[in-house]
């Protein structure tokens, strides 16, 4: 049967109900929400005056309410220690969202911790020490103690080299400026950590350097740009499933031409029409039949592009365009530097280091290195020469009367995770620079984001460039100590299969080591846990909200608080920075991260005091913060560009719409920030001039792939449902979206499913010289033969399971460009049999 | 006319074409009394028995538009032609499923090409062979499905719901 709540009322929400601002902990795009909380004994009434909307709520309510709220943004929690209804809902007046809650979003409050209602009693309460073969409950004192012990003598013998560090650098939850300050400070302040990895990469890059070296930070824009521009460009986005309200409530507005007499107003002396959008993806995506919808077929120009080749599409683009001569002069003469240096000797094969994978230059040495016909392009990418001209047309031929067309450049992890990051980043952001579509209306060549943003922390410079590959330092018995705060390898790394197994041999030689000795002699624990790790083991620390695949294998558990349970601050993909209030407890003595950061760093000073190396135990002072504010104002406040004009006070006047960063002034009670980047022309260069890259094609980049594509008859695309939320590490204990997905999907063509003997919901094994995994199989007639899109880093299939270990000169995984067979491995169980395998595609016919 | 004026209002073109004509025929459906109030209110909301049509109105997978608890609560019958989940009848192949939208209350149409209510407003895909599974989108609910009872003479009577409706912090108002 549909998973149904049997609900058939809700508790209404009183008119003297606590209202407290909430930005969504999940996607980047951040919307806007307010949690309604009141005594459990209490209760709203249908009369106006005895609710907190005013409206009679004995009548039923339109379409797009707010006098509404599902079952799902209701909940029983705790506050200051007593139950208290929670009503999680969207708000109407966020710019953000206007109201719209996606299918994660508005679950916020069942997704939250109540013993009332049974729900997230998966949530970790108490720190947990591997004690008696088994993980225990402890106090934090005696948990932290073992950590800071064990850290302690690990860097004496190995040095800070000695522990390795898996880290959130992000926003939302498992993040936020008061958590990476605080990881941040401890690792980058009180130590030099270098040997660190980000929760989805095995590194510490950024995802986009490409972008950032050429003088255009990736989030440029404001998403109203997407109500302006006059053609959308979506590289590798989903944007309908992944960053669902930004494009149901600003792209799709330009997509319907109800934008237009905004465009009109805001840019009067030029014509203007409903957007058209070009959307590369080599999978039909709803966001594809979306777009069709409200713009019509002919104003969306879909280019599904062979995987991995979105380079040499974007590189055609530019030679055309150049060629018509339809760029912005003006722009790349006053804002681009006219310097061409000489290529580097390997070039193009190699960049002058691996730091650099790419050339950095001017407009016109960038074309011709780049320079790619269209008949090669149609080779490389398997378009019709034709749609690449179309595409060129609708990115940058002027419009009626020789204005600049305005276009907005967006990708995603289908770049970002695909073939050659590094270079076709940088390809595409030549586009936007080329048409001078960088810090204007309408314009911006932005990435979409996964998580918010919320990093601020002490300069990372001594991490180097490239940083050092962390997964294969675990797996070659490197290291002695590792701390995981709020990552889940075993779900969301590439070569993952291979991971796993070392991970386990090394955390497994540590526990039996623990399990020989009694708990309570701390110096022979300490002992023996430095025996077992000078023999190759490994002792793992896990920070997290809930227990993950990871923390199987760890010796120290310790439990987080979220969004909501703690204040915490964050920014969206247009740089909106909010405060998320508390609202309620957080389980049992769960704290927020930058407090256990700080209490770790309390310990580690105590524990090399005693140990008499004062002056190292010295760097571990500074960490007294007493409640996440104090690690805010320690951070984002002193440290941040424009930190200083930025409180929780103020940012609790600002609300849901907050500001956009940087914040430049506080005046009249409003703190002022910055709409979009760059509208001065200067960029974020040494001289303020932007550099074009050129960038050319080199095939498939990543070491395995080429041979894999060879040996293997399926392309394993993967990527993002919009139901789960990154991991579904809260999603696992959703009934909602469990019973959806008790497998992760893959879509497959029926003619591909039918030669394998593979039925609908039948499990598969998709496997390659890399390792193995399963997943459900799902007809997709819209799916081209031979290529595959699976649901990635999901608790009962793992994609990254058949993900090879190859990565770019800057160990930015490539997940996308994947290869393997497929067979079945049994016929749909009982929980498949139930679902729905029809087109997730709307449709009226 | 039966269905609620402001969800008919939101004019999306969409939806006109979706089976807005059908809808004229919702009033056919009238709410009986619900039963007298009881003195201590019971943990769930009594819900009326209501007749919404006979069988032999319906005809396979074209939807009958009905309303159902009230008039304000607009709805649809549906004979798949295939036993399903929560299907009476003698096929157990009849459903009934609120057709305003669990994610923003947008009225629902029904594609009988595939079997799939299909939602203007934000794109969302139910399944009415599947319970009212959402298939695709962004309602946190599957599609509230009516409890149904055929009585001797083929009546077909709707006796409760499996999920909060839009609009109402009440099923029954």
């Amino acid at each position: 049967m549909a998973y149904k709540r049997q609900i058939d009322r809700l508790p209404i929400i009183p008119a003297d109900a606590k209202k407290h601002n909430v930005v969504c902990h999940y996607c980047i795009v951040g919307c806007g929400y307010h949690a309604y909380s009141w005594p459990a004994n209490r209760q709203g009434g249908t009369a106006p005056g005895s609710n907190a909307f005013g409206v009679d709520l004995s009548e039923q309510q339109p379409a797009e309410t707010e006098a509404w709220y599902a079952p799902s943004m209701y909940n029983l929690v705790k506050q200051d220690g007593r139950d208290h209804h929670l009503v999680i809902k969207p708000d109407k007046a966020c710019s953000v969202n206007a109201g719209l809650g996606s299918v994660r979003g508005a679950r916020m409050a069942e997704m939250s911790f109540s013993e009332a209602r049974s729900t997230q009693q998966q949530r970790l309460t108490d720190p947990q020490v591997w004690r008696y073969g088994q993980l225990q409950p402890t106090s934090w004192e005696d948990a932290l103690d073992l950590v800071a012990r064990v850290t302690a003598a690990v860097v004496e013998e190995q040095g800070e080299d000695g522990l390795i560090v898996s880290a959130f650098d992000h926003g939302g939850a498992g993040g936020g400026y008061e958590n990476t300050w605080g990881t941040g400070k401890l690792y980058f302040g009180a130590m030099k950590v270098k040997n660190i990895r980000i929760h989805n990469r095995p590194a510490y890059n950024s995802e986009v350097h490409a972008t950032r070296d050429m003088g255009v930070g990736e989030l440029n824009n404001a998403y109203e740009d997407a109500e302006l521009a006059d053609t959308i460009v979506a590289v590798g986005t989903n944007a309908l499933e992944t960053q669902t309200n930004y494009f149901l409530n600003h792209w799709v507005p330009n997509l319907r031409g109800s934008s237009l007499s905004k465009k009109q107003e805001m840019m009067p002396d030029e014509p203007h029409e409903a957007a058209r959008i070009v959307v590369v993806d080599p999978r039909r995506t709803v966001t594809v039949n979306a777009c069709e919808i409200e713009a019509g077929k002919d104003r969306v120009l879909h280019l599904p592009i062979r995987s991995g080749s979105d380079l040499a599409l974007f590189n055609a683009i530019f030679a055309y365009i150049a060629d018509q001569g339809w760029v912005d002069r003006d722009f790349i003469e006053a804002s681009t530097s006219r310097d061409a240096p000489p290529r580097p000797p390997l070039y193009p094969e190699r960049g002058v280091s691996d730091a650099k994978p790419g050339h950095l230059t001017s407009f016109e040495a960038a074309v011709e290195g780049c320079r790619l016909s269209l008949d090669e392009a149609a080779a490389i990418t398997g378009l019709d020469p034709a749609d690449i001209v179309k595409a060129a047309e609708w990115i940058a031929q002027p419009k009626a009367g020789g204005k600049r067309r305005r276009t907005m450049f967006s990708y995603e992890k289908g770049l970002i995770w695909g073939n050659d990051n590094y270079r076709t980043n940088g390809a595409l952001v030549n586009l936007a620079l080329a048409t001078g579509n960088v810090g204007r209306l309408g314009g911006g060549v932005v990435r979409m984001g996964g998580h918010q943003e919320g990093y601020v922390r002490p300069a990372d410079g001594h991490v180097g460039r490239p940083s050092a590959y962390v997964d294969q330092l675990l797996i070659s018995g490197q290291g002695g100590v590792h701390h995981v705060w709020a990552c889940d390898h075993y779900k969301t790394t590439l070569n993952a299969h291979a991971f796993k197994a070392a991970y386990k041999k090394r955390t497994d030689m540590v526990k039996d080591a623990m399990s020989s000795v009694p708990w309570g002699d701390r110096e022979l624990m300490v002992e023996t846990i430095m025996a077992a790790i000078r023999q190759g083991g490994l002792f793992a620390v896990d920070v997290d909200i809930v227990p993950t695949k990871i923390g199987e294998a760890c010796h120290v558990v310790l439990p987080a608080a979220t969004s909501g349970e703690m204040n915490l601050t964050s920014m969206n993909g247009e740089r909106r920075m909010r405060l998320t209030e508390r609202y309620m407890d957080p389980p049992g003595q769960a704290m927020p991260d930058c407090l256990i950061a700080a209490r770790l760093a309390n310990h580690l000073e105590r524990v090399l005091r005693e140990a008499g190396r004062a002056s190292y135990a010295d760097q571990f002072t500074g960490f007294d913060w007493q409640s996440e504010e104090d690690a805010f104002m320690d951070g984002y406040h002193a440290n941040a560009g424009g930190g200083e004009h930025v409180t929780y006070e103020r940012l609790r006047v600002m609300g849901t719409n907050g500001f956009q960063e940087p914040a430049v002034g506080f005046e009249n009670g409003r703190i002022v920030g910055t709409e979009r980047l760059y509208t001065d022309g200067n960029f974020s260069t040494a001289d303020g001039k932007a550099r074009f890259m050129d960038a050319p094609w080199r095939g498939l980049q990543a070491p395995g792939k080429t041979e894999q594509q060879a040996a293997y008859r399926f392309l394993i695309n993967n990527g993002r449902a919009n139901q789960v939320w990154q991991s579904a590490y809260l999603d696992v204990e959703n009934d909602f979206v469990m019973e959806r997905w008790p497998y992760p999907f893959i879509e497959m063509h029926p003619e591909d499913m039918a030669e394998l003997g593979v039925g609908q919901g039948d499990l598969v094994e998709v496997y390659n010289e890399a390792g193995a995994t399963q997943a459900m199989a799902y007809p997709t007639p819209t799916a081209r033969r031979g290529e595959t899109f699976m649901l990635f880093a999901y608790p009962t299939g793992v994609q990254g399971n058949v993900v090879n270990a190859g990565t770019n000169e800057l160990v930015i995984p490539n997940y996308k460009q994947t290869w393997g067979d497929i067979r079945k491995i049994a016929d749909a169980p009982r929980n498949v049999r139930t679902i729905s395998f029809k087109s997730k595609e709307y449709s009226v016919d | 006319m039966a269905r609620c004026s402001k969800l008919v209002d939101i004019g999306r073109r969409q939806f006109l074409r979706g089976g807005a004509a059908a809808a004229a025929g919702a009033a056919a459906s009238v709410a009986a009394p619900g039963p007298g109030r009881a003195a201590t209110p019971g943990a769930r909301v009594d819900y009326p028995s209501t007749r919404l049509a006979n069988l032999s109105e319906l005809a396979p997978n074209e939807p009958l538009y009905v309303a159902y608890p009230d008039d304000q609560a607009p709805g649809v019958l549906l004979k798949l032609g295939q036993r399903v989940e929560g299907g009476v009848g003698p096929d157990g192949d009849v459903v009934g499923f609120t057709t305003s939208c669990p994610h923003k209350g947008f009225p629902l149409s029904y594609s009988a090409a595939s079997r799939t209510f299909n939602c203007p407003g934000h794109y969302s895909v139910f399944d009415p062979e599947r319970g009212g599974q959402q298939v695709w989108g962004q309602a946190t609910q599957n599609l509230p499905q009516y409890v149904l009872r055929v009585d001797g003479q083929g009546d077909i009577y709707a006796e409760g719901l499996d999920e909060l409706l839009y609009g109402r912090l009440s099923n029954v108002l």
